[in-house]
């Protein structure tokens, strides 16, 4: 690599840095606080999506409950952090627990799993994200845990430092809402995750894992623990989903079952699968896209359709579904590999695609 | 004993619907490989075209007894769904064959995102009521209950199961998708017009999967844009714990699925003492489903399954 190439990218590398801790003021100021939001939310799904990457996209075992490991996490933290059980205990007690409790589960379910593959293990895993869903539901009598459908609601916010991320703050007479604050808080751990996601890539176990996705059996041959490796994608998979899940709880305040219904865990897996399966920047992009896109979308049919029709036709939210759902289709159609694929899976492609040639 | 009976009884009616479901799943399974996603949304049309259908013609005054109104309605509704089976095929499985596994998956699950908005465009996002056409008297047996229209149902269902598997396995079509089941390509040199069987097996299954909503229509009363999905994913479930690709497997896993299902609903409280409630229902499907994967991964009847993720 040329010395050029090389300030290139610090080029590159500390402009998207400034881009990234600016945007919350430049979207908040052009579009408002509540695009500000969305941008928060995108952040913690980039979180989920490469979590799940960890096991769809390295490992190759296709995880349709991941969901679950998100709920844990939220819920964890929603439990001690919360006027529910008066438990006020700080993040960074209920943060690192709802991660491990997460991980916990994530082995839990892995260990009955290790022998399944393919859709046999899809419908598990999904069975799995119904079954969490279902108790958190029900596990309101006779003993109160989960308090039901209602949910749980009035959690703390996340106090860093002495500053409540809850109250807006000012800083060098900059106001700063609660939206920006947990902007920058999501931001440091979403780098965290991707450097995490992008070492393991590269790294032994990453390998190992690209093998097992290939050839299970040549893989164990090559003296590869073919169950250690398995646990621990669905571990460190579920360790990110269960720390996005402790932040969304205290982003959000209020969690119910409702918001990890099987349709979040298929959402999760359509970023992945959109944005490019096994290629973190895809993953993130996938991510990105597919929070951003329905909001944009909610925001642009109403109007659009009183200006040209003069009238509501479609109800703004069927209309966003509609097109959402039809999108989800076309791009599937015309990039099976997604947006951005990895090199390893576009050679894949690739080659399924000379071989399909030559038979045809 | 009056409760077992009764939620054996409930577990038969239940059951069969989640065998003539699971057929739809097992048999695409069978001769693609794919889980169709769709398939819930097929059912949730059947019912919601047969309820337009007896509603308009009540409306309109016309003097029919109930079932031949219900079968009407169930005879507009079978020729929809084929129609909208073999569409979901041409649109989002066909140009995706060869493709990575998850692609189809995606364009499944999109489509049934489309779907369950164009029945929401339709039929808008509250529960229909089944028109009151049909009457529920009962018939006891040894002490336990069922209506006139479970036993039909639960007839009706083993009767056109049991037609298709005739079909299947005498016909020349049946013939042609055993074939393509086990190898397309060979299946292809032999003279079989492999893409021409995918879409009878979709529209096959589709019309399964619209008599199969109206009964889930007719026992519950109601109709709703979501109820294709829960039904679905519980005939999967069925359809996996049978064997998936097997057809007298999906029949078995149903009917089983569908007893330990009520037997669970009713017997939770008491095994738990109390803690846990019928409300755990749902649960008993996933259950029997993980613990069935673990000491018998291939299902009660089926084959050692293709690893491919």
């Amino acid at each position: 690599m040329t010395k050029a190439q090389d300030s290139k990218k610090v080029g590159v590398f500390i402009a998207s840095a400034i881009a990234l801790c600016v945007l919350p003021f430049i979207v908040g100021g052009s579009l408002g606080n509540s695009w500000v939001r969305i941008v928060d939310f995108a952040l913690l799904y980039v979180m989920l999506a490469l979590g799940l990457n960890i096991v769809v996209g390295f490992a190759g075992l296709l995880d349709l409950g991941f969901i679950a490991f998100y709920a844990v996490g939220a819920y964890t933290y929603a439990l001690l952090s919360s006027p529910h059980f008066g438990l006020h205990l700080p993040f960074y007690i209920t943060i690192p627990l709802g991660a491990l409790f997460a991980a916990f589960f994530g082995i839990l379910l892995g260990t009955p799993v290790l022998r399944l593959k393919g859709d046999y293990l899809a419908i598990v895993t999904l069975g799995f994200g119904e079954i969490i869903r279902i108790f958190m539901n029900n596990l309101n009598a006779p003993v109160n845990i989960t308090n039901g459908p209602q949910g749980i609601n009035l959690i703390d916010p996340i106090h860093v430092a002495g500053v409540d991320l809850g109250t807006p703050i000012s800083l060098f007479g900059l106001n700063l809402p609660p939206v920006y604050l947990y902007y920058y808080l999501f931001l440091v751990l979403t780098v965290i995750v991707v450097i995490m996601a992008w070492r393991l890539q590269h790294s032994r176990i990453g390998r190992a894992w690209v093998a097992l996705r290939e050839d299970q059996i040549a893989a164990s041959a090559m003296g590869i623990n073919i169950r250690n490796i398995k646990l621990l994608a669905f571990a460190l998979g579920a360790l990110s989903g269960g720390v996005a899940g402790g932040l969304f709880s205290a982003f959000q305040g209020f969690v119910s079952p409702e918001s990890f219904s099987l349709l979040e865990s298929i959402m999760i897996l359509a970023m992945i699968v959109l944005g490019g399966m096994g290629n973190i920047a895809g993953v993130i992009l996938g991510a990105v896209v597919l929070t951003i896109a329905p909001e944009i979308l909610r925001d642009v049919i109403g109007p659009l359709q009183m200006k040209t029709m003069g009238r509501m036709l479609i109800d703004p939210e069927n209309a966003r579904m509609l097109l959402f759902g039809l999108a989800m289709v076309a791009m599937m159609l015309v990039r099976p590999e997604g947006m951005l694929p990895s090199k390893r899976r576009k050679a894949e492609f690739r080659d399924a695609k000379a071989a399909a040639a030559q038979k045809g | 004993m009056d409760i077992f009976i009764q939620q054996i009884l409930n577990g038969l009616v239940l059951g069969s619907i989640y065998a003539l479901i699971a057929l739809g799943y097992t048999m695409v399974y069978g001769i693609m490989g794919l889980i169709n996603f769709a398939h819930g949304e097929v059912v949730m049309f059947g019912a919601m075209v047969t309820i337009s259908v007896v509603s308009a013609l009540t409306n309109a005054g016309v003097n029919l007894p109930g079932p031949a109104l219900v079968l009407i309605g169930m005879l507009v509704a079978i020729p929809a769904c084929m129609l909208l089976g073999f569409v979901i095929e041409r649109v989002a499985y066909r140009p995706l064959r060869g493709a990575q596994r998850l692609a189809p998956l995606i364009t499944a699950i999109g489509l049934s995102i489309v779907l369950q908005q164009v029945a929401i465009l339709i039929w808008g996002r509250n529960y229909i009521p089944f028109p009151q056409v049909l009457n529920h008297d009962t018939i006891d047996i040894f002490g336990a209950t069922i209506t006139k229209l479970q036993v039909v149902i639960v007839v009706m269902c083993l009767v056109i199961m049991a037609g298709l598997l005739v079909m299947v396995e005498k016909t020349k079509l049946g013939r042609a998708m055993r074939a393509t089941s086990q190898n397309p390509t060979v299946a292809g040199l032999m003279g079989v017009n492999v893409n021409t069987i995918i879409s009878a097996t979709f529209v096959l299954g589709s019309a399964l999967g619209a008599v199969a909503g109206v009964m889930v229509a007719t026992n519950y009363d109601q109709a709703h844009y979501y109820m294709g999905f829960m039904i679905g994913l519980k005939a999967f479930t069925a359809a996996v714990l049978g064997g998936i690709g097997n057809l007298g497997g999906a029949v078995a896993g149903g009917i089983l699925l569908g007893i330990i299902e009520s037997l669970g609903a009713g017997y939770i409280g008491q095994l738990t003492g109390g803690f846990l409630g019928s409300n755990y229902q749902d649960i008993f499907a996933f259950m029997v489903l993980i613990l069935v994967l673990i000491f018998r991964p291939s299902g009660l009847l089926g084959e050692k399954v293709a690893d491919r993720a």
